[in-house]
């Protein structure tokens, strides 16, 4: 009585502690738990980036109206509600009034801007050149659209900024604002102060954009009241968008599918032991278990992702599996009455060593980088040991004395002779294996999705709506960057047009087509110093001009406001950063310039040429080369190629998880030695589980299905969970056990079989999810054990 | 800085220029008529290709602009100002898109985007397709030959029927002989003004 007692103490206590635990917790649904922790600094700053960089504040906005002419109104009111919302950084829609703050930028400060700006330029010569050049443009069309500007801007220093600044094709423009080349939507770009991984500040400005674009669709109805209702759609795409979506989408599937997996197990308990309590009592232990779980991932990682609560259901289909077989496998006393405590010797250690084959397969997890998985090994763990220490101690203090259970001999014998049956065909495992191996084999090159989008839980027709719309918006995604960086913004900036000098070489030899610069938008202060001394002071320079256009058709007295705006710019202070604001420039210069924690990175995409000898590819060593030794020695320069770099990381990950992976099996077969004693019997249990195993892989490799790294995991939990019923299968009962319990085999393969249905039910369910990780740990684990077991009761030896 | 905005006026002039493509072919005729089944006979032509020396007088300029070119016309609607002299620039118009060429540079322009320029456009189009009426919703015409002895000398303004603020032309005065013009003389509303002299190509 007093340890019956003792055990309910603690285990009450221990239950109300990872109570309080749990709900104080900390819980998070973003996507973090899909991105690893990055190991080299370019790698960390990739990461960074597509957590915390501009590129993740930019939500691209699609009006959606094809052959409605409200289109381009919408936008317009759209951009200007959100303008005033101070969630958004920015919104540029192409409208005019953003353009307009622009060219009043270039043209303020086109001395500052220009890269022909240098005392030769200023010379009288210099000046001849430059004016006559202007002049003859004027004859030409596109000369002729800017003659107004020749008064006060001579030299062409407008264009020539404009030129610097706009190599590549601006996004087509449709009544006034952006709009698809097919004209079908029009576009705009709004960025958010919230960082990308900040999805309840994402949420917000989502919210946000949604409700301005009813507001103004119904304002829009309200002014032409006569007209149909417009049709007009509002597509949102961008990483906080997906970021936001994945979460509810996460949120929504974890609960959904443990719910939903509890109530098939429950049911399906249900009918194999017609008994209620039977049921409660058997889901003690997986309860007790997951909440230890939850506390233990909350206590060791202080934050507990919605996703590793999703993992939670493969909890279940295992932990459960502990009550199944004490229930089922216990002996009925002579009077058809449970004996809770006279459950079979030599039962629980086979149980104790299935849990500690699991534990080791989970536990080679908890190393990982990712940590959704890291997560998911401890919790599994602190699950699993909490459950059968429930089962163990508590559960049998627990049954009542009179529980009816009904007897699942009938089931076990109908098994045992379909075995008996299939003995014959044990020969064909090799085939089956053989043919298995075969396939595998001959599609070894295709097995794996090498990519790191493999990962995602972005939906492929999300992604491919965000490929158009960057499309639309000549916004392809880089591949190559240049990376400098240092701790003063200054010598980035100075750094940056040094390796600017570089890369003009590599676009002028046709190695590359383009690239950008942070320091076109804002050149360093040294540069701009040097373009501000460049200019002659106000007493020098008119004797200069009047020089200069000798031979002009133009006097030198027509240029006076020439004059007085280079004055201007001699005199005013340098640009900085805080100039840029409320220009479209803002949010392109701040993409490339940007600070992460001490340090500052200027990023200079490259694009490739669309043509010649260099088409579509970049020479990465080429580039390296020509910038290398090109700055100082603080100063770091990084070649970055970024989708190469983020396979290299997915596929270090896979390669590690083939590491932990093979770890965990290594501990398995290593605990299975120390047990069992015996080689031979360690093969006879691993044996049926890499069978398993590797008819799971042909499988997808027959489906044509990539595995990625969540598929690994899943063979992982495979030999993990099959281990207990190839457990089971070898444990021979002794003479004795045999003499006074004939139906105790038969009892085994019963609650195997249910046992090993509860799993299947668990991540069948899984299966059905929409997250790729989910749904792919569900896709493998499922007909895994299954096939497990199947292959251990026919390899089997016979006992009977 | 709303000089960049004012784009049409460079427009106004390319249009005209190759208008004057189009109605290269005009025959001397003194009624609407005459002028109604010189237009159908020029939706019939295919192809044309002349050279032109363009003189812009501009009022902060001592001297005229001069530049000269060819001009290009493939029906239905492609037309082409390639400037050669002084600096060799192209000026495409093939259906709805305006394409610039000059040096690397390359600009594309939607038509659509420039909803001003409709009048215009619409203009091209309709005396590509013979629709005086059309060219008559934007445009006075006044046609008139002169009497002398070379009484197949003619003369054809255009005053734009829509004259808003914002408008930039004031006249365009197309002068030809017999089935060629000579000249397109057009008249900016803030005083400058260019003349575009016309030539058939040697040996064309």
């Amino acid at each position: 009585m007093r340890a019956r007692a003792f055990a309910l103490v603690v285990w009450i206590a221990f239950l109300g502690l990872a109570t309080v635990i749990v709900v104080r917790a900390r819980y998070t649904a973003d996507l973090s738990a899909f991105l690893p922790q990055a190991p080299s600094a370019a790698q960390r700053l990739l990461v960074d980036q597509l957590r915390e960089g501009p590129a993740s504040r930019l939500i691209l906005v699609a009006i959606e109206a094809p052959e409605d002419p409200s289109r381009g109104y919408l936008s317009r009111a759209l951009a200007a509600r959100l303008r005033n919302d101070p969630q958004f950084q920015t919104v540029t829609n192409g409208d005019a009034s953003g353009l307009e703050r622009d060219r009043e930028f270039v043209f303020a400060h086109r001395y500052l801007l220009s890269d022909r700006v240098t005392p030769e330029h200023f010379s009288a010569l210099g000046l001849h050149s430059a004016i006559e050049e202007s002049i003859e443009q004027l004859a030409t069309p596109v000369g002729s659209l800017t003659k107004n500007l020749l008064v006060r801007d001579p030299t062409g220093e407008t264009l020539q900024v404009l030129a610097q600044w706009d190599p590549v094709a601006p996004p087509a423009t449709n009544a006034g604002v952006w709009a698809s080349t097919d004209g079908r939507r029009a576009l705009l770009v709004a960025q958010t102060r919230a960082a990308g991984s900040d999805t309840d500040g994402q949420q917000r400005a989502v919210i946000a954009i949604r409700k301005a674009f009813s507001a103004v669709q119904s304002a829009a109805a309200n002014l032409n009241p006569g007209t149909a209702p417009t049709t007009a759609q509002l597509r949102l795409s961008g990483p906080g968008v997906f970021a936001v979506a994945a979460r509810a989408r996460i949120e929504r599937e974890a609960i959904r599918f443990s719910m939903l997996s509890s109530l098939f197990i429950a049911v399906f308990l249900l009918a194999v032991y017609r008994s209620m309590p039977a049921l409660m009592l058997g889901l003690l232990p997986v309860a007790s278990g997951a909440l230890a779980g939850v506390a233990a991932v909350a206590m060791t990682f202080g934050v507990v992702h919605a996703v590793t609560l999703g993992f939670g259901v493969t909890l279940i289909g295992e932990a459960v599996d502990y009550s199944v077989y004490l229930f089922l496998q216990a002996r009925r006393g002579p009077h058809g009455e449970r004996a809770s405590t006279a459950v079979p010797g030599t039962l629980w250690p086979t149980i104790w060593l299935g849990m500690l084959t699991s534990v080791c397969g989970f536990a080679s997890l908890l190393p990982s980088d990712f940590p959704g998985l890291a997560q998911l090994g401890c919790y599994s763990i602190a699950g699993l040991v909490t459950a059968a220490l429930v089962t163990r101690f508590v559960l049998p203090r627990l049954l009542p004395r009179d529980l009816a259970l009904r007897t699942v001999a009938p089931l076990g014998l109908a098994f045992a002779k379909a075995l008996t049956a299939l003995r014959p065909w044990r020969k064909a495992l090799w085939l089956v294996a053989a043919a298995a191996a075969l396939i595998v084999y001959t599609d070894r090159d295709h097995l794996w999705h090498r990519e790191l989008s493999a990962l995602s839980p972005v939906s492929a027709a999300d992604q491919s709506l965000d490929a158009e719309l960057r499309a639309d918006l000549g916004a392809p995604d880089v591949r190559t960057l240049v990376i400098v960086s240092a701790v003063d913004p200054e010598a980035v900036l100075q750094s940056a047009e040094v390796v600017s000098r570089k890369l003009d070489t590599l676009v002028a030899s046709g190695d590359i087509a383009n690239f950008q610069t942070p320091t076109r938008y804002l050149p360093s202060r040294a540069t701009q110093a040097a373009r501000r001394d460049s200019i002659p002071n106000a007493h020098a320079l008119p004797a200069l001009l009047a020089r200069s256009v000798l031979g002009l058709p133009i006097r030198a007295e027509r240029l006076a406001a020439f004059l007085k705006d280079v004055e201007a710019t001699r005199t005013a202070p340098l640009l900085t950063r805080t100039d840029l604001q409320r220009t479209s420039i803002a949010p392109v210069f701040d993409a490339m310039m940007i600070r992460h924690g001490e340090r500052w990175s200027a990023l200079l995409p490259l694009e490739s040429s669309a043509s010649g000898q260099h088409a579509f590819t970049i020479d990465i060593e080429r580039i390296k080369r020509a910038v290398r030794a090109s700055t100082a020695n603080d100063v770091e320069v990084v070649v970055l190629d970024l989708k190469g770099e983020s396979d290299a990381l997915y596929t270090g990950y896979l390669s590690e998880a083939v590491r932990l992976s093979l770890a965990g099996l290594a501990a398995i077969v290593l605990v299975l030695l120390m047990v069992l004693r015996s080689p031979w019997r360690v093969a006879r249990v691993v044996a049926p589980l890499l069978l398993a195993v590797l008819v799971v892989i042909a499988g997808f490799a027959l489906i044509g299905h990539r595995l990625t790294l969540l598929h690994l995991i899943g063979m992982l939990l495979i030999v993990a969970i099959g281990s207990n019923y190839a457990l089971f299968f070898d444990r021979r009962p002794s003479a004795l056990e045999s003499a006074a319990d004939p139906e105790a085999q038969t009892r085994t393969i019963a609650s195997l079989l249910v046992a090993n249905f509860t799993t299947v039910l668990a991540f069948g369910t899984l299966s059905l999810s929409t997250v790729p990780v989910l749904s792919a740990l569900g896709t493998t684990v499922a007909p895994g054990t299954l096939l497990a077991l199947l292959f251990a009761a026919i390899m089997a030896k016979r006992h009977a | 800085m709303n000089d960049l905005s004012r784009i049409h006026t460079g427009w106004c002039l390319i249009w005209v220029a190759l208008l004057s493509v189009l109605t290269g072919c005009l025959e001397a005729a003194g009624t609407d008529e005459a002028l109604a089944r010189l237009m159908q006979q020029m939706a019939l032509r295919q192809h044309d290709h002349v050279a032109f020396v363009e003189r812009n007088y501009l009022q902060i300029l001592e001297r005229p602009l001069e530049s000269s070119g060819e001009l290009f016309y493939d029906a239905p609607d492609r037309l082409e100002k390639r400037t050669l002299a002084p600096k060799p620039e192209s000026l495409v118009l093939d259906k709805g898109t305006v394409t610039i060429r000059r040096g690397r540079r390359q600009y594309a322009l939607a038509l659509r985007d420039y909803p001003q320029l409709a009048p215009l456009v619409d203009s091209v189009r309709a005396t590509l397709a013979g629709d005086l009426a059309a060219l008559q919703r934007s445009y006075f015409l006044q046609f008139e030959t002169t009497a002398s002895e070379r009484a197949s000398e003619w003369t054809l303004i255009l005053v734009p029927r829509d004259a808003h603020p914002g408008a930039l032309i004031r006249q365009i005065r197309i002068a030809g002989a017999r089935d060629r013009i000579h000249t397109v003389e057009i008249s900016h509303q803030d005083g400058d003004h260019s003349e575009l002299a016309i030539h058939a190509l040697a040996g064309n």
